[in-house]
Order: structure tokens, then C-alpha cells, then sequence
């Protein structure tokens, strides 16, 4: 074992005495959780996309949703001294030991999407979005949008308990303090599926007259603002204009229903984690820069104006 | 014939009892629940909700309710609906006719109820056991078909079976109203359902005595596959698209849920299609009802606990025997206070 280990600390200082000439030497191991959801697919293919423009050895290892599995694919990389490792954790805990064994072959550790609960010294830096932020962009396009008219909002929140649920519903409630036209009528949980988002919004427009007193919906996300859009337009009236429609994740599914007028805006989870990863090693290897201990990507709105068309045909193949 | 009606609603009086009960609570929390309109030429309002909302579960319920009287269980129909689901999308995107769409997807679902069969019945596995094999397989069978996305179609003759409409009533109701008078009448009308309540009560015995026990048990599990993927195409089109993740998850559990409801012994032996039914619009009632509440969340389950223990309890035998207690007590009183007058 301290043969291996030694051995293995060899070939990653030979490999960065190679490696600091140019980046086409580089070797990255990327554990991925697994296949959950067709953003994470997304992000797969991607990283995948990211590490050929760059010229990167990408050595991806699939955890089919199992710690274990990412542990052993973390200390293989180890073993074969790759330049870096991108780490999308499962969960938050149970990291540390695995971490300090990349920490001592000093191979820089970037956490993907999710974080660790491990003392921030054990990885290089970690490439997240700000779910609040997220809920923040919806709430402020909303306000801006109905411009102080009077305005009555539907909220289908994620799963119950989750921390995207918590942090989306938090940081729109945000955005809307202080703009006493706006106001939250309904609140209820479509388990971010499309069947729920649909069923959720068929009992809310029977609540709300029929709709009648509805002026906005925010989603979640956009897989149960697409199944509300069917609910609203059975129910006889116009999703996009009589009940505007905001979510959140940016999938190609809502860029059609934007397209047809059938929503308006969407907030940008981006797939793209690995490039700022990228960046961040990249400079990191010319001349030993330490980026911030968090990245926050972008949360970037797209609303009808930004040719929804295109982004759905650009979205379409990265396998959401 | 109004003896066999009267048996048939003193059967199924608890559960008539229970629906109206929760109905009227709703009520009391929602004001116009009970409001129907034409809308679009279609009947718009929170009771045709219900209904619709409760297809899928009472299409598992009805084939359910047969696994369960050979004293079976197949855990495996929520899976199988994903399969089905995504089979059929896939199907439809990649060019076949609707019918031929409708005959892989309903294909499936039998091929799926034959191997739970033929698990239960030649290789003597255990009902829960055997369906659990599917239950946890099939969700990766549907990833498979769907290569892990939403799955979504435009064909408008398979979005109809979800959301079209038809006399007034959503399509979804008038395939399970139509699929379980057909089910109930070829148990009924036949030996069938007394055979299968034969291998209920005791499966040897009834091989002993000439019933074709293998043959009739991988029936009932193959009627339970055709369930679910009547269910799954009825999900997939409602949404437009085939889920493989969320499609039909849990539901085997509300599908057993609505089973026991419609007091159905777990035991086998005995059943009553009906009962079934109305076991899952009794839980659809809940979930619309809880929606419709306006109240967070954070509550839904427990609502939705609390009401189900509450039926349950109703339904026990200490329950029954107590209120039959007082029931004969009243009754004994009775002519006492006549004579006092």
C-alpha cells in the first residue's frame, strides 16, 4: 500500500513537471453520482464537451447513485495520478478520509454541484449554484414584469424538505418583500414531477375561480411548470398570458412552451459546471493561483425575447 | 335482483360511507367543490378531478384486488407502468400506428404479468418476493427505453386517451368505468371469481379438486400487467411524455392501500372489484381534498394518514363488534320503551 502510494505521488509529480508545460497534458478523473436526472445527464455530457475543447484527458467514472462507488473511483484516480479530480457528491458526509488521501498526493479536489461537509482545506474549490439566488432572479423578473399592478401568484414547490424546494421558495419570497402587489395565494408541493405540476395546478385553478384570480404561476422547476401549462390550457385559459409562467432549470422542454408563448421565463440551472472548473485549474496550474473556495455559476434568465427556439435546438442533443 | 342489489350496497356501505363522509369534509373546506360545469365541451369541476386523478390507481386496484384474492400481491404495477409508459412513447415517436402503439405497450404489460406468473405459480416463489424482482428492475428497464429523459410525443390520438374527452366525461374515467364492468362481470357472471377465491382459501386444496390453480394464478398476475399498462398510457399521455423516473412511483402501494380500503382481507379468498374502486376514488378524494385545502405541504401526509388509520379502524373487527353491540343493544331496547308507552 505505501509502495502504491509512493509510487503514485511519483508519477503525479512527474506528471506535473510535464503537465505545467500546457494544458493538453492534463489528466482529470470526474466521478459522477449517476444518471438521477436529464440535467445530470446534461452536465455529463457537458463536462465530457468541455475537457475535449480544452484538450483534457477526461477519465469519467459513473456511481450508479452509491458513495462506495465514488470513493473507489476517487481512490483509483489516486492511484493512476491524474492531474485533478471533479467530484459530484451523492452526499454531504463521510468524505473527509478520501479527501485528506487526495490531499496527500496533492491532487487538487473540485466539487461539482453539490458540496461537502469536510473542513474546506480538503478541497481546491467548489462550483455551485445559489438556489436562493435562482429563486431571487424569478421573483425580481416577476415584479419587474407585472410593473406594480396588483398580482396574484401560484407557487409549485419542489419536493418537500428538499434543499432546492427550501432555498428557490426562500430566495423568491425575497425578491417579492417589499412589492405589496405581489402576492403568494397558494403554495403546494408537485414533487418536481410533471404528472404532480399538472394535478397541483388543476386543484389550484378550481380554487382560485377558475383561474380568474391567478396572474402568475413560479415553479420550481421547469418539468411541473410544463405540466401546469397543459392543466391551465384544459382549463380554457391562455399559459404566457393570462397566467404568466416563471421556473427554474432551464430544459429544452420549456424552450418549446416558450417558443409557442406558452411560457415566459425560466432561470438557468447550468449543466456547465466543469468549465469554470476548467478555468479555475488551469490557472491554478500556470502559476499556482488559488481560486475562491466557492464558484458561483451564473443563473442566467431566459425569457420569450432571447429566441427560444435556438436554445431548444442547442439544448436538445446534451442529453437533458 | 333487488336482493342481489341490496347485498351488493350493504357490501359496500362502509366505504359508500366513508367517500361521502370525506366528500362532505372537503366541502366544509372548500366551498365549491361540489360545483360542475360545461367547460370546452366537457364537464369541468373538482368531483370529474377525482375521477381523472384516480384512473391510474384504480386501474392498478381492479387487477390488484384479483392478485390479492389468490392471496398474492404484486408490488410490481408501479414499475410496470413506467415500462409501459415508456414503451409506448417510444414506440409512437419512433412512427408505428396508434394501434400498433396500443398492442406493444398492452403487450408489455401482459409479458410483465406473465413473468410475475409465472415466478408464483410454476416456480412457487412468493408473491412479494417474486413482484419484487420487477418492482425494483423494471424502473431500470423503463431508463433503459428512455435513455434516462422525459420521453415526450405529439400524437394527437394518444394525447386523447390522457386528456381527451368524450360524452362529457374525461377519457381516463370512461376506461376504467368500462374495464372494470368488464372485470367484474367475467369474475362474476362466470366460476371464474369463485375459482380464484378457491385458491385463495387454500391453493392445494382446490389443485386437489380439478382447478387449474398454475393456469388461473398466472391469469390474475397477467390481468394485473394489463392493468398497469392501460395505467401507464393513460399517465404518459396525460403529461404528454413518458417519465420513467415518476411514473406510477408508489402508486402500487396506494393501489394495495385502495384494496384494504374496500375491505378486501389481505388473506385472500374474498374480494370485491367495487369495494376496490371505490377504495381508490376514496384516496384520490384525500389527495384533491388536502390540495384543495390550501393547507402547506408539510401537512399532506399526515392528513392523509390520520384519514386512512381513521377508515381502518372503522373497518376492524373490534370496531364492527362493538358497533354491532350497540346496535343489538339499541335494538333490544326498543320494544321495552314500547311497551312503556
Amino acid at each position: 500500500m505505501k509502495f502504491a502510494k509512493a509510487l503514485a505521488s511519483a508519477t503525479i509529480l512527474a506528471a506535473c513537471t510535464f503537465g505545467s508545460a500546457s494544458a493538453a497534458d492534463l489528466v482529470v478523473g470526474f466521478s459522477q453520482i449517476g444518471s438521477e436526472s436529464g440535467w445530470r445527464a446534461a452536465e455529463t455530457t457537458l463536462t465530457k464537451q468541455q475537457a475535449e475543447e480544452r484538450g483534457i484527458d477526461l477519465k469519467f467514472a459513473d456511481a450508479q447513485q452509491k458513495q462506495e462507488n465514488q470513493i473507489k473511483a476517487l481512490r483509483s484516480f489516486i492511484a493512476q495520478g491524474v492531474n485533478a479530480i471533479l467530484l459530484a457528491p451523492v452526499v454531504a458526509t463521510g468524505w473527509d478520509e478520501v479527501l485528506q488521501e487526495a490531499k496527500d498526493a496533492e491532487i487538487p479536489v473540485i466539487l461539482l454541484d453539490r458540496t461537502v461537509d469536510a473542513s474546506d482545506d480538503l478541497y481546491m474549490t467548489a462550483v455551485t449554484s445559489d438556489l436562493v439566488h435562482e429563486g431571487s432572479v424569478a421573483g425580481k423578473w416577476l415584479a419587474d414584469t407585472v410593473a406594480g399592478k396588483p398580482c396574484n401568484v401560484v407557487e409549485l414547490q419542489g419536493t418537500t424538505g428538499s434543499s432546492p424546494a427550501i432555498d428557490r421558495k426562500k430566495g423568491f419570497e425575497q425578491a417579492l418583500s417589499g412589492h405589496d402587489n405581489l402576492k403568494i395565494v397558494r403554495s403546494q408541493t408537485g414533487d418536481f414531477t410533471r404528472t404532480k405540476g399538472k394535478e397541483v395546478m388543476e386543484s389550484f385553478l378550481k380554487a382560485e375561480d377558475g383561474g380568474k384570480n391567478i396572474c402568475a404561476l413560479y415553479a420550481h422547476n421547469d418539468d411541473m411548470a410544463v405540466g401546469a401549462i397543459q392543466a391551465i390550457k384544459e382549463a380554457g385559459l391562455k399559459p404566457g398570458s393570462d397566467i404568466l409562467v416563471v421556473s427554474i432549470d432551464a430544459v429544452p422542454d420549456i424552450f418549446e412552451a416558450m417558443a409557442a408563448g406558452e411560457a415566459n421565463a425560466t432561470v438557468e440551472l447550468t449543466p456547465n459546471m466543469a468549465g469554470p472548473a476548467f478555468d479555475a485549474l488551469a490557472a491554478f496550474q500556470k502559476d499556482g493561483t488559488k481560486p475562491p473556495k466557492w464558484i458561483q455559476t451564473e443563473s442566467k434568465l431566459y425569457t420569450q425575447a432571447d429566441d427560444p427556439k435556438k436554445v431548444y435546438e442547442a439544448k436538445k442533443g446534451l442529453g437533458y | 335482483m333487488t336482493a342481489i342489489l341490496r347485498s351488493y350496497a350493504l357490501r359496500l356501505l362502509p366505504q359508500l360511507i366513508a367517500l361521502a363522509a370525506i366528500l362532505l369534509m372537503v366541502s366544509f373546506v372548500f366551498p365549491g367543490f361540489f360545483r360542475l360545469e360545461i367547460q370546452n365541451g366537457r364537464l369541468y369541476g373538482s368531483l370529474i378531478d377525482i375521477f381523472n386523478r384516480g384512473a391510474p390507481v384504480v386501474l392498478l386496484a381492479i387487477g390488484m384486488t384479483v392478485v390479492i384474492a389468490t392471496k398474492g400481491i404484486d408490488l410490481s404495477v408501479g414499475a410496470v407502468m413506467a415500462i409501459c409508459g415508456a414503451v409506448a412513447a417510444s414506440s409512437i415517436t419512433s412512427g408505428h400506428s396508434l394501434a400498433m402503439t396500443l398492442l406493444i405497450t398492452l403487450g408489455t404489460g401482459i409479458l410483465c404479468g406473465l413473468w410475475n406468473g409465472f415466478l408464483v405459480a410454476v416456480l412457487d416463489i412468493q408473491p412479494i418476493i417474486a413482484t419484487l424482482v420487477l418492482m425494483v428492475a423494471g424502473r431500470g428497464i423503463a431508463q433503459l427505453v428512455t435513455e434516462g429523459a422525459i420521453l415526450t410525443f405529439n400524437d394527437p390520438g394518444l394525447i386523447f386517451l390522457g386528456s381527451g374527452s368524450f360524452a362529457w366525461l374525461p377519457l381516463p374515467v370512461l376506461i376504467w368505468l368500462a374495464f372494470g364492468i368488464l372485470v367484474a362481470l367475467i369474475v362474476r357472471k362466470t366460476a371464474l371469481g369463485m375459482l380464484i377465491e378457491a385458491i385463495g382459501v387454500n391453493r392445494q386444496a382446490s389443485t386437489l379438486s380439478g382447478v387449474l390453480t398454475p393456469v388461473l394464478l398466472i391469469a390474475a398476475y397477467m390481468l394485473s400487467g394489463l392493468c398497469a399498462a392501460i395505467a401507464g398510457i393513460i399517465a404518459a399521455a396525460d403529461i404528454k411524455g413518458a417519465d420513467a423516473n415518476n411514473a406510477g412511483l408508489w402508486l402500487e402501494l396506494d393501489a394495495i392501500l385502495a384494496v384494504v380500503i374496500g375491505g378486501t382481507s389481505l388473506l385472500g379468498g374474498r374480494f370485491s372489484i367495487a369495494a376496490s374502486v371505490l377504495g381508490a376514488i376514496i384516496i384520490q378524494s384525500i389527495n384533491t381534498g388536502i390540495l384543495l385545502s390550501g393547507f402547506p405541504p408539510e401537512f399532506n401526509l399526515i392528513i392523509k394518514a390520520a384519514i386512512i388509520v381513521f377508515i381502518l379502524v372503522l373497518q376492524s373487527p373490534p370496531a364492527r363488534n362493538a358497533l354491532t353491540f350497540v346496535a343489538l343493544l339499541r335494538a333490544s331496547r326498543k320494544p321495552t320503551e314500547r311497551q312503556a308507552r
